[in-house]
């Protein structure tokens, strides 16, 4: 049952340093290479640093990122050795991105497939518009989460602020902590086998240990009342 | 989109590196706030002295025939300082008084900041620019905000840059906007307040100040702000002793903060705070909505 964790991974570590190189050319020097390993320093909060990846890298960045970083990621593998800012991963499509500190708002936006994993914890609207990403946060996620989400799984093995799941599609959601309130629509629901089978695959990928268990977590998913049309509203429209 | 930065001293040795350190931190948001930028210093206090900080709205200011004339109108002596197109009224006398008279008799000039340590800058254009121009890099003090603009709200001018101060050593940097500022203005006027713009934000440093001078705690007025001021908003307050960071509950508008035991930075995004030494130490965090947190020398 257990996959190897990719945070198991080693990258060798072909050190890029944005002091000394522009931001434009690390990225570049990263999509003109489709197999790899870097280490990239002094990230000092630079925005979209290790955007539009497409191809089977390990990329690890030394110190805290700024916006949209490892957006769009497709394939390769990105760790963060920090924070992260707003857009973390937006719109991913493959691969895996690891924050090893905190993330800002909106971390996995719209993300369509892959796994994000945040140790820390990630701020307002994780997960919103989510498509397919899985998400696997650490520490405790802020409002708006999974506001919209569609498809994809997004586990807080901490607590969720308000109106968690708000407006939800098929995205299933699943908290070991205190969610501080649901968004509309949005309802707790049973957890059965293989609920927990798949929140132990996701757990295992994302590096976290046997001592977590799946019994110790909620579900939440969609009461399906908002997104279909109902004829009695019809006078709404 | 606007940057802000907020830099409070917690080790008095390194007060003659305040303008620096705030000036490494407004130069990396200058994208975020192309158009005009400021920044409030706090320190070099004298006892009994109120500064007064001014700036040239247009053409030049006679500033030593406005200060005999201001000494005469209040009865107090007045010094001036002159720094560019900005200048540091000093006086033994009353600080509300000489604003108001400022206001209504010197109208080539806007009235930036009035208080015992306080001192405001700004300036249109490039950020970069005003913080060399105005020479930010050496002012030392005890705490320092300052702010990047990108305008939306109201015209693009010197006095529409921030910070905003209308009371004693208080004074308010702003990214977002607000949508209740014109009725909220319209009261604060029957109140007494006065008003240099159309902006959204010297509202927002009106009504603060107000409540304070009402008996509100910074932190009272800033909660009762929550209920108040209707928008989008990070702000930073700066006071004589401190200042403190509020978003709204809905927390669009970036914010981080840093603290390590000889400083509290806070900016709109941590490239701003990664210039500061020893930051590869701070603890870092980005502020809950609707919570206010707040830092003094006073406590």
């Amino acid at each position: 049952m257990t996959q190897a964790s990719p945070i198991a991974r080693v990258p060798r570590n072909s050190a890029l340093d944005l002091a000394e190189m522009s931001l434009r050319e690390v990225n570049q020097l990263l999509h003109d290479n489709s197999v790899g390993d870097f280490l990239i320093r002094n990230p000092r909060g630079a925005h979209a640093l290790a955007c539009g990846l497409d191809g089977d890298l390990n990329v690890t960045i030394d110190g805290h990122v700024g916006y949209y970083c490892a957006g769009m990621n497709k394939r390769a593998h990105v760790t963060v050795n920090g924070n992260a800012g707003t857009g973390l991963a937006e719109n991913m499509m493959s691969g895996f991105v690891h924050v090893k500190g905190d993330a800002s708002q909106s971390a996995g936006a719209t993300g369509c497939g892959g796994l994000l994993v945040i140790d820390g914890n990630a701020s307002a609207r994780c997960g919103i518009a989510l498509r397919g990403l899985d998400i696997v946060v650490k520490g405790s996620v802020g409002h708006m989460s999974a506001f919209m989400a569609q498809a994809g799984t997004i586990v807080v093995l901490g607590d969720a602020g308000d109106a968690l799941g708000d407006s939800l599609y098929e995205a299933k959601l699943f908290v070991r902590g205190a969610v501080k309130s649901l968004g509309a629509d949005c309802v707790q629901k049973a957890v059965r086998d293989e609920h927990k089978a798949a929140l132990r695959k996701l757990l295992d990928a994302a590096g976290v240990g046997g001592d977590v268990d799946v019994a110790e977590f909620r579900r939440y998913g969609s009461a399906r009342q908002l997104y279909h049309f109902h004829v009695d509203n019809a006078g709404q429209y | 989109m606007c940057g802000i930065v907020g830099l409070f001293l917690k080790n008095r040795s390194l007060e003659s590196n305040l303008g620096r350190l705030t000036s490494l931190m407004l130069r990396e948001l200058c994208d975020r706030g192309p158009d005009s930028a400021g920044f409030a210093v706090y320190g070099g206090e004298t006892e009994g002295t109120t500064k007064i900080c001014m700036v040239n709205r247009d053409g030049a200011v006679d500033w030593s025939a406005t200060a005999k004339k201001l000494a005469a109108a209040i009865g107090a002596d007045v010094a001036v300082e002159r720094i560019e197109d900005h200048a540091i009224l000093r006086t033994s006398g009353a600080g509300d008084t000489a604003r108001k008279w400022l206001i209504d008799h010197v109208p080539a000039a806007y009235v930036l900041s009035q208080g015992q340590s306080i001192e405001i800058f700004k300036g249109v254009g490039d950020p970069a620019a005003i913080v060399d121009r105005l020479d930010l890099e050496r002012r030392s003090g005890t705490h320092a905000i300052g702010h990047t603009r990108m305008a939306t709200e109201s015209a693009v001018t010197v006095a529409g840059s921030h910070p905003f101060s209308t009371g004693d050593d208080t004074c308010l940097v702003h990214n977002g906007s607000l949508s209740n500022h014109n009725r909220l203005r319209e009261q604060l006027v029957r109140h007494g307040e006065r008003f240099q713009t159309d902006n959204d934000s010297e509202v927002a440093a009106a009504y603060l100040a107000s409540r304070m001078r009402q008996g509100d705690t910074l932190e009272q007025a800033l909660e009762n702000g929550l209920k108040d001021l209707d928008g989008f908003y990070t702000f930073v307050v700066g006071t004589r002793d401190g200042f403190a960071v509020i978003r709204d509950p809905v927390a669009c508008k970036p914010a981080v903060i840093a603290e390590t035991d000889d400083w509290v930075a806070m900016a709109s995004e941590y490239r701003a705070i990664a210039p500061l030494p020893g930051v590869e130490h701070a603890e870092m965090w980005e502020p809950a909505p609707a919570t206010v947190y707040a830092w003094s020398h006073a406590a």
